[in-house]
């Protein structure tokens, strides 16, 4: 019994509340990515930097709040930041999209095309970015680091195996609720959420119902922007905030996307935690696990570990790949909100 | 003076005319409808009707008010409503939703439309947490003419709003069509069944080739052998 119940303690630790966090930032970043699809109907390159765009300024806020003291202790200072990181991701975005989006839009330039575009956008973005704040790896948790204590949780339960919860862990699960309640509230009990979601199912018959188009694609950069920005703020303050790492986080994002159904919302949720979950459960070492449930010297010699964590970003491409050629619509068979 | 009226009217979608002089009228309270043979441009001219067409010649007007420049959008605040032929309901929306979206231009409460859209559509009441595309064929057609109507419209048009529905579902659809009418509305519709909808029509346009062939009662181009041998199957 004591094995069993170290063995789940330890695949809690290592996999479960990891993959939960991780899951909660990248379904946080795929609604943005879906929702720009959805109303937009382009896949969005650029997302990866816009996340890294929020990011840095909620954590330029962030350094000016400490250098005046403030914080909210427990809780990590990035999140009074958050908001400035919002507003300037907002912002940035809505200018971009006159500046540039609009024009291709006017021209009804087929979704290839914004594509490319957007990918233009994203080195655009990658330089301003390196140019404000440099490529450098940079810390963004304060406060306290633990919730639940590895050495308190082995007092307090007597097993051999410690539960560790972060404090950003806990935090991105937190908020990815709160967002997705948001969202989906808006989505479906408000007129501008509905006409959004009209808009997006069609398009012809939405303007013929007098919904103003540019209404709703401005909606749509302003709820992308403000989900990037909170989605990289966590990732940042779970792992580190390394300018580098945002670009990785495009292949996850649009994998979590694309799996869940792209242009559905809950698809995006879903397979943000399909392939955290994936990843982190393909690339951990189950050694110990073995070890736990059976008898003693079952315990394999090597680590049991399927793919080394150098792979993680291969989960992403292998279930990209899987799913467009088993079933290429995704889980939810998404095109509308 | 008529409800809707567009007058001489002639383009097309490129180089090429589809419309030639084509006079189209609906007065308060009447059912008009369109008919005549493949590719007469019979959903040109009310594309045409709708300023989804770019007009050379000839005009537009609502109750003598000239809209000939104004987009579809903006003549559906001046009073037209439009039920395409395809693509008429939003498909992952409930009705309720689809019906809120036609309103979606009034800023004032809309309840007592819905309440009677619902007394026309019944159905739709009872099937009004349930999403559009779940929805039968003709009972889609009833979503759609209802989005419609919850502008209050004082002209609806309608294309072709009994394809690929059945022949007691038509009759169904045509009755409701003409208790819109009688409510003081003018309806304009293109139909492919050609003889039930003249039956129900005050007024009737054969076209041909982009122009007026006949234009007379329904009940007249039915009785009219030439309409009754060359479109109407004898």
């Amino acid at each position: 019994m004591q094995d069993i119940l170290n063995a789940i303690v330890l695949f809690a630790n290592f996999v479960l509340v990891p993959a939960m966090a991780y899951g909660s930032q990248l379904a946080l970043g795929a609604l943005g990515v879906t929702l720009i699809y959805g109303i937009l109907r382009f896949s969005n390159f650029a997302h990866g930097e816009i996340m890294s765009f929020g990011t840095m300024f909620a954590l330029i806020a962030m350094w000016a709040f400490q250098a005046e003291g403030i914080g909210i202790e427990p809780a990590p200072t990035i999140l009074l930041g958050l908001p400035f990181g919002i507003a300037a991701t907002v912002l940035m975005l809505l200018l971009v999209d006159r500046l540039v989006f609009r024009y291709y839009r006017l021209k009804k330039s087929p979704p290839v095309v914004l594509l490319i575009v957007s990918t233009g956008i994203m080195f655009c973005l990658n330089g301003v970015i390196r140019i404000v704040i440099g490529p450098d790896d940079r810390q963004v948790s304060d406060g306290a680091r633990f919730i639940v204590k590895v050495g308190e949780f082995k007092k307090a339960t007597g097993l051999d195996e410690g539960l560790a919860i972060k404090t950003s862990q806990l935090i991105s699960v937190a908020m990815a609720i709160l967002c997705v309640a948001l969202l989906f509230w808006f989505l479906n009990r408000t007129r501008a959420g509905k006409s959004m979601r009209a808009y997006s199912d069609n398009e012809d018959l939405a303007l013929l119902s007098g919904v103003n188009p540019d209404r709703v694609v401005a909606i749509a950069w302003v709820l992308a922007g403000a989900l990037a920005a909170i989605a990289g703020s966590l990732y940042g303050l779970d792992k580190s905030y390394k300018p580098f790492t945002y670009l990785q986080l495009l292949l996850p994002i649009f994998a979590a996307a694309i799996v869940g159904g792209i242009g559905s919302p809950l698809g995006a949720i879903t397979g943000g935690y399909v392939i955290a979950f994936s990843e982190v459960m393909l690339t951990y070492p189950y050694k110990k696990f073995i070890a736990y449930l059976g008898p003693a010297d079952w315990a394999p010699q090597g680590l049991a570990q399927l793919l080394a964590t150098d792979y993680k970003f291969a989960v992403s491409f292998m279930i990209l790949v899987m799913v467009l050629i088993l079933r290429p619509t995704g889980i939810f068979a998404g095109r509308t909100l | 003076m008529s409800a809707l009226v567009g007058e001489g009217m002639t383009g097309g979608y490129g180089g090429v005319d589809i419309l030639h002089d084509c006079t189209i009228g609906v007065d308060a309270g009447e059912v008009a409808v369109i008919v005549g043979p493949n590719g007469a441009g019979k959903s040109t001219a009310m594309k045409a009707l709708f300023g989804m067409l770019d007009l050379k010649s000839g005009r537009v007007a609502v109750h003598d008010k000239d809209i000939t420049a104004l987009s579809p959008q903006d003549r559906v605040r001046e009073g037209m409503a439009f039920v395409p032929q395809n693509r008429n309901v939003f498909t992952s929306m409930t009705v309720e939703e689809n019906l809120e979206m036609g309103a979606f231009i009034r800023d004032d409460d809309f309840t007592d439309t819905m309440t009677q859209v619902f007394d026309l559509f019944p159905i739709l009441k009872e099937k009004r947490r349930q999403a559009a595309g779940e929805l039968s064929g003709g009972q889609r057609q009833q979503v759609a003419v209802g989005r419609a109507l919850m502008t209050q419209p004082q002209v609806l048009m309608l294309d072709e709003p009994t394809a690929g529905v059945s022949p007691i579902v038509m009759d169904e659809l045509f009755d409701r069509i003409i208790e819109v009418a009688r409510s003081g509305i003018a309806v304009l519709m293109v139909e492919q069944n050609a003889k039930q909808a003249l039956e129900i029509a005050d007024k009737g346009y054969v076209l041909v080739q982009g122009e007026n062939r006949f234009t007379d009662s329904g009940q007249a181009l039915l009785e009219n052998p030439e309409v009754r041998q060359a479109f109407l199957g004898g």
